[in-house]
């Protein structure tokens, strides 16, 4: 099949590779952020290309409303923002490189050795589709994942609360103001 | 689209020899431009409009210069905003700079196309709808933490911050307080919403009057959409008072006009969504508009969405004038402590009531009770 489906396939898989490579090499934290954007916006076109809708808008919406905007908070939050650059310094190349390589050949072969369910050209919505599976034959593990989530949340709630015993200078107090 | 690209074809015999495809590529450009004219000509009356009643709610006359009655204000206002110069701080991070408000106005209007505007007038009838516009939108956030943070001005970056968690926070309650409309109408898709609080029932076929807990479910959406858009109440990331004007201090020119248009250009989307969730979006009551000619059809329904539309933009601006500025904590305490929960226990009702009654609501059972 050639076509325009074929130009816009390339144009998402250049912007989700050359944008990946930029997050990789770039020095500054909060570039390579943006970089991380422009590449989780290729990888929701490409699924958005496969005619998984729903996907591709859970990936915007997970990954960039969240992810992303959690790993600008954190920046911005640490101590070192007033550091003119904030840096991206390079550790331990070669088991890095190690690992990349197994990585990328486990998620390869998995790519090739999958038998996909395609239909060829034909564009059905899945969202129905996705919410009978987690509803229905995948409710345990869907469950599990959301209690593993919430146990997260109360985890972090719990560190980062203050001391109850000796409350902290700064608090503002209840109905003052 | 492709499907009216083909007919198009179909109806012009010159476009024959022209590949679909890029019938189809100029028939959705044509589109965007429309509605971002729509988008860019209600943001500048709105900014008219909000000026007004500001004016009218505190006791003065608001803009009457330009034109007649100050009607003409938005145009001068335009105008400026295109031919200021566009000045960036010497210690600005520029691209990033630069590049931010593109994100919030992409984000924002983005928004606009699975607005559904009348029976036939939606750019894309997208299967996931209102879950498209929750993605998109969160752009917004990463636009304007980078521009609070480019800025490289304490004021622009706690404002950004702000903004950010407060949206963050209010994402999840705004979300919530959508799915009652989504689990009566069985889809994502804002056409299909829309179509399923049509019928013989007028306005008692409208998601609002469905059950106790769809009503409590508007004002919640409404609360918490007034805070998702930075309005007062809950206008803390621009908060004059403390923090000059928050993320977009640092701006002029055009870049800040892009943060202007795209406030208002939320300010819509949420109006929009109300209406269409809610309020019947673009339903004649009692009177089917799919079956008049087209054309007619289409004027009608369009009418009565944008007129249910402009009507809740005006009951926000009119509580944006209103109500006094809540403190970051108490903020923050309406959202989780109060909004989450609610949205909660509402969604619970609305899912145990479609269970219990299959589906039906209230004014439904009284209908069938009188045959």
């Amino acid at each position: 099949m050639s076509g325009p489906a074929d130009y816009i396939f390339y144009a998402a898989a250049a912007m989700t590779v050359g944008a990946a490579i930029l997050v990789a090499i770039l020095p500054n934290i909060l570039y390579a952020a943006v970089a991380l954007l422009f590449s989780f916006a290729g990888v929701a076109g490409l699924y958005i290309l496969l005619s998984a809708d729903f996907l591709g808008a859970t990936q915007i919406l997970v990954y960039v409303g969240g992810i992303l905007v959690l790993l600008l908070f954190a920046v911005f939050l640490s101590n070192r923002i007033s550091d003119a650059k904030i840096t991206n310094p390079t550790h331990f190349r070669l088991p890095a490189a190690a690992i990349c390589l197994v990585l990328f050949g486990v998620l390869s072969y998995a790519g090739v050795s999958t038998p996909y369910a395609v239909k060829k050209g034909v564009y059905l919505p899945t969202t129905a589709d996705i919410g009978e599976l987690l509803m229905t034959r995948y409710l345990l593990p869907f469950e599990v994942a959301s209690v593993l989530l919430l146990a997260a949340l109360i985890g972090a709630a719990l560190l980062s609360r203050p001391d109850r015993a000796a409350p902290e200078k700064g608090e503002m107090e209840e109905g003052k103001g | 689209m492709e499907a009216l690209a083909l007919s198009l074809v179909n109806a012009i015999p010159p476009l024959a020899g022209v590949p679909l495809w890029t019938v189809t590529l100029l028939l959705m450009v044509v589109v965007a431009a429309v509605i971002l004219v729509f988008a860019l000509t209600f943001e500048g009356v709105g900014s008219l409009v909000l000026r007004k009643v500001a004016g009218d709610i505190q006791a003065r006359i608001g803009p009457n210069r330009v034109g007649p009655n100050g009607m003409l204000q938005f145009l001068a206002d335009g105008v400026k905003l295109v031919l200021k110069e566009d000045i960036i701080p010497a210690n600005a991070d520029r691209l990033l700079f630069k590049l931010a408000p593109y994100f919030v106005f992409v984000g924002s209007f983005a928004a606009f196309v699975v607005v559904p505007f009348g029976v036939g007038l939606i750019a894309a009838d997208l299967n996931i709808g209102i879950y498209y516009v929750m993605a998109v939108t969160s752009l917004v956030v990463v636009g304007v933490l980078l521009a609070g943070w480019a800025s490289n001005n304490k004021w622009a970056l706690l404002g950004g911050m702000r903004a950010a968690s407060q949206i963050v926070s209010y994402e999840i309650p705004v979300g919530m307080a959508l799915i009652p409309a989504v689990l009566i109408a069985g889809s994502l898709s804002l056409q299909d919403i829309v179509r399923s609080q049509g019928g013989l029932l007028g306005i008692f076929g409208w998601n609002l009057f469905h059950n106790p807990f769809t009503f409590f479910s508007f004002f919640l959406y409404f609360t918490a959409a007034q805070a998702e858009t930075n309005q007062t109440p809950f206008d803390l990331p621009e908060a004059e008072s403390e923090l000059v004007s928050g993320y977009n201090v640092e701006y002029s020119g055009i870049r800040f006009g892009l943060f202007f248009l795209a406030e208002f250009g939320d300010m819509f989307i949420v109006a929009a969504l109300a209406t269409a969730c809610f309020l019947g979006g673009w339903n004649v009551p009692f009177f089917n508009a799919g079956t008049l000619p087209w054309i007619w059809g289409n004027l009608l329904s369009l009418g009565v969405f944008l007129a249910k539309a402009f009507a809740m933009v005006l009951i926000m601006m009119w509580v944006r004038w209103t109500l006094p500025r809540l403190r970051v904590d108490q903020l923050m305490r309406m959202a989780w402590k109060f909004l989450v929960p609610l949205t909660f226990v509402n969604l619970l009702g609305v899912s145990l009531w479609l269970l219990v009654f299959r589906g039906k609501g209230i004014p439904g059972m009284i209908a069938s009770l009188f045959g």
